[in-house]
């Protein structure tokens, strides 16, 4: 309750940093670690991603599936195997979290 | 509801207030990035998004990338492709200064431009990428540059290599001269070897490509050299460091590079000299003897100046190359710390990633992928992550990844200048 209470006597402040204007407060959070890295090969705010799969408007539960799949060898190799070698399994939940609440 | 949803509002939550806070210390928070490269411009626009007052100080109209310029010098792509603007940064409301930084006063925390204008800061962020050293190699020094050009910025080096090789008849020598490590692009020089060799099969194929390598093992090595076994059987002669291959003077009027062993006559010479950080990172003091920026990982700051943030190539990144991919990561992480530390905040530890398309010839492309936590004193390789493509793979997986080299180009300056 406190975070919520917090937010609340702050939203003027928020109001404040243009950008937030109309999104929802949740995303714009920080970024879970290692997310934003993501961008450099996925397009993760619509807009075309071929060859490489756009990541916007994925569900969490997809991405996680596909990297722990991608983890464990599982799916067909491709760079994807190599990154999510790097994550544990709760980074990889996170890190699909945040991606699915980006505008 | 469920423990994952829980948890991502909540974290969602806290990491809104953090931004709130970062929000009420903005009206006093002023952010200066210096250096509009992949590390930089991708700094000022995270940092704008997050709703904080930042000037891009960056002294060219145009940027010009050297991801994909080795394939301009081999005639396969123009170098308009290579040009981007900062229109889509100025829509955002990042302020751009169009003029060098020439120095920065880390006590009084002002930054002075080229005109003498001075910018004081909250956090400035160092992205100026390196110089190359033409103090390093005895015969190779600016003017020398224009006969045997580096071509390690893009811009008119990268037309002139490709103009020379254009002119030059086939028969002919190209000779490269590649440095010892630390560098920009680990695999830069050998990927330039390949897409020359592949003009030379197509246009001009009597003609031979010698390296003379500073090093004795360089990224992708097997990959590269199983690769011109294959594609270019006999163009490519790679000397090591430790058969002779250090270059140690070169000769631009006569046309020569010379090793300990031995002089080589080029018809094409390209001399890739050592490098160090751009020069305002020595002016400002963050660069250490070696030349190169030392940082606290967690957070990219100077470990010489504080409040001064050094991201990119300028900056002693540990085990993760110098890259444009990194440079962008670094550039988004970079702005999260700066957002919590003026929230009075700690944002979590930077997880970096690195991914490096390397083409051998339009159709065959390779790879090497990195994930990277802190550790002490800089970035470590997170166990049992990252490698190479695999040695033995199908032709089919090499296009694939020569497929993915292009969509990794086209996403990413989208997502910096587009
Ligand atoms: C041939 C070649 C091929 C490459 N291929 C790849 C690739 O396929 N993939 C990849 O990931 N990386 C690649 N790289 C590496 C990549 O180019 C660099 O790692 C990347 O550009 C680093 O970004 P940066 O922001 O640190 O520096 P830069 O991109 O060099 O940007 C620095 C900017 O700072 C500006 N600046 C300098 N001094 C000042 C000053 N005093 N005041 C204001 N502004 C200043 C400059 O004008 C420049 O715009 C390649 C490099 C080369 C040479």
């Amino acid at each position: 309750m406190m975070a919520l209470r917090r937010v609340g006597a702050a939203s003027a402040a928020l109001a404040l940093a243009g950008a937030l204007a109309g999104t929802p407060a949740s995303a714009q959070a920080l970024p879970q670690p290692g997310a934003e890295s993501c961008g450099g090969c996925h397009s993760t705010h619509g807009g075309a991603g071929a060859p490489m799969p756009s990541l916007h408007g994925l569900k969490a539960a997809d991405i996680t599936a596909a990297m722990l799949d991608y983890r464990s060898d599982r799916r067909q190799p491709t760079i994807m195997n190599r990154i999510a070698k790097g994550f544990s399994e709760d980074e990889i939940k996170a890190i699909s979290n945040w991606l699915e609440r980006q505008p | 509801m469920s423990r994952i949803t829980r948890r991502a509002m909540v974290s969602g939550l806290a990491g809104a207030a953090l931004l709130a806070k970062a929000g009420r210390a903005q009206a006093a928070a002023r952010i200066v990035v210096i250096g509009g490269g992949y590390g930089g411009a991708t700094c000022a626009r995270a940092l704008k998004r997050l709703g904080l007052d930042v000037t891009l100080v960056e002294p060219s109209a145009t940027y010009v990338s050297c991801p994909f310029s080795n394939a301009v010098i081999a005639g396969l792509r123009g170098i308009e492709g290579q040009e981007f603007t900062y229109d889509a940064l100025k829509r955002e409301g990042v302020r751009i200064a169009p003029l060098s930084a020439v120095g920065v006063d880390g006590q009084a925390r002002i930054a002075t431009l080229s005109d003498g204008t001075k910018l004081s800061y909250d956090r400035l962020v160092m992205a100026p990428g390196i110089d190359l050293r033409f103090d390093a190699l005895p015969g190779y020094d600016a003017e020398a540059a224009s006969i045997m050009p580096h071509a390690w910025k893009a811009g008119s080096q990268t037309v002139l290599l490709r103009d020379q090789l254009r002119a030059m008849p086939d028969g002919g020598v190209f000779v490269m001269a590649a440095p010892a490590n630390p560098y920009r692009c680990p695999p830069g020089p050998y990927e330039r070897a390949s897409l020359i060799a592949h003009y030379f099969k197509t246009e001009k194929p009597r003609s031979k490509i010698i390296i003379l390598d500073a090093k004795d093992a360089f990224s992708k090595q097997r990959l590269f050299q199983a690769a011109w076994a294959q594609l270019y059987p006999g163009m490519i002669e790679w000397v090591p460091l430790s058969s002779g291959g250090k270059v140690t003077a070169v000769d631009p009027k006569a046309m020569t590079l010379t090793t300990d062993f031995q002089t080589f006559k080029a018809s094409v010479a390209n001399v890739i000299p050592p490098q160090r950080a751009g020069t305002i990172a020595q002016a400002a003091g963050v660069a250490d003897r070696t030349g190169w920026c030392p940082i606290n990982p967690s957070t990219f700051e100077s470990t010489l100046v504080p409040n001064v943030h050094v991201i990119g190539d300028a900056a002693i990144m540990g085990a993760i190359p110098r890259s444009a991919f990194a440079a962008n990561g670094q550039g988004k992480a970079c702005a999260s710390v700066i957002a919590g530390l003026l929230a009075h905040e700690d944002a979590s530890a930077p997880r970096l990633i690195n991914t490096c398309y390397s083409l051998v010839a339009p159709d065959y492309g390779i790879s090497i992928a990195g994930v990277y936590r802190p550790g002490t004193p800089s970035f470590v390789e997170i166990e049992g992550s990252g490698g190479t493509s695999p040695l033995d793979a199908p032709a089919e997986t090499r296009r694939t990844e020569a497929g993915y080299a292009e969509g990794w180009f086209r996403t990413i300056t989208t997502d910096v200048f587009g």
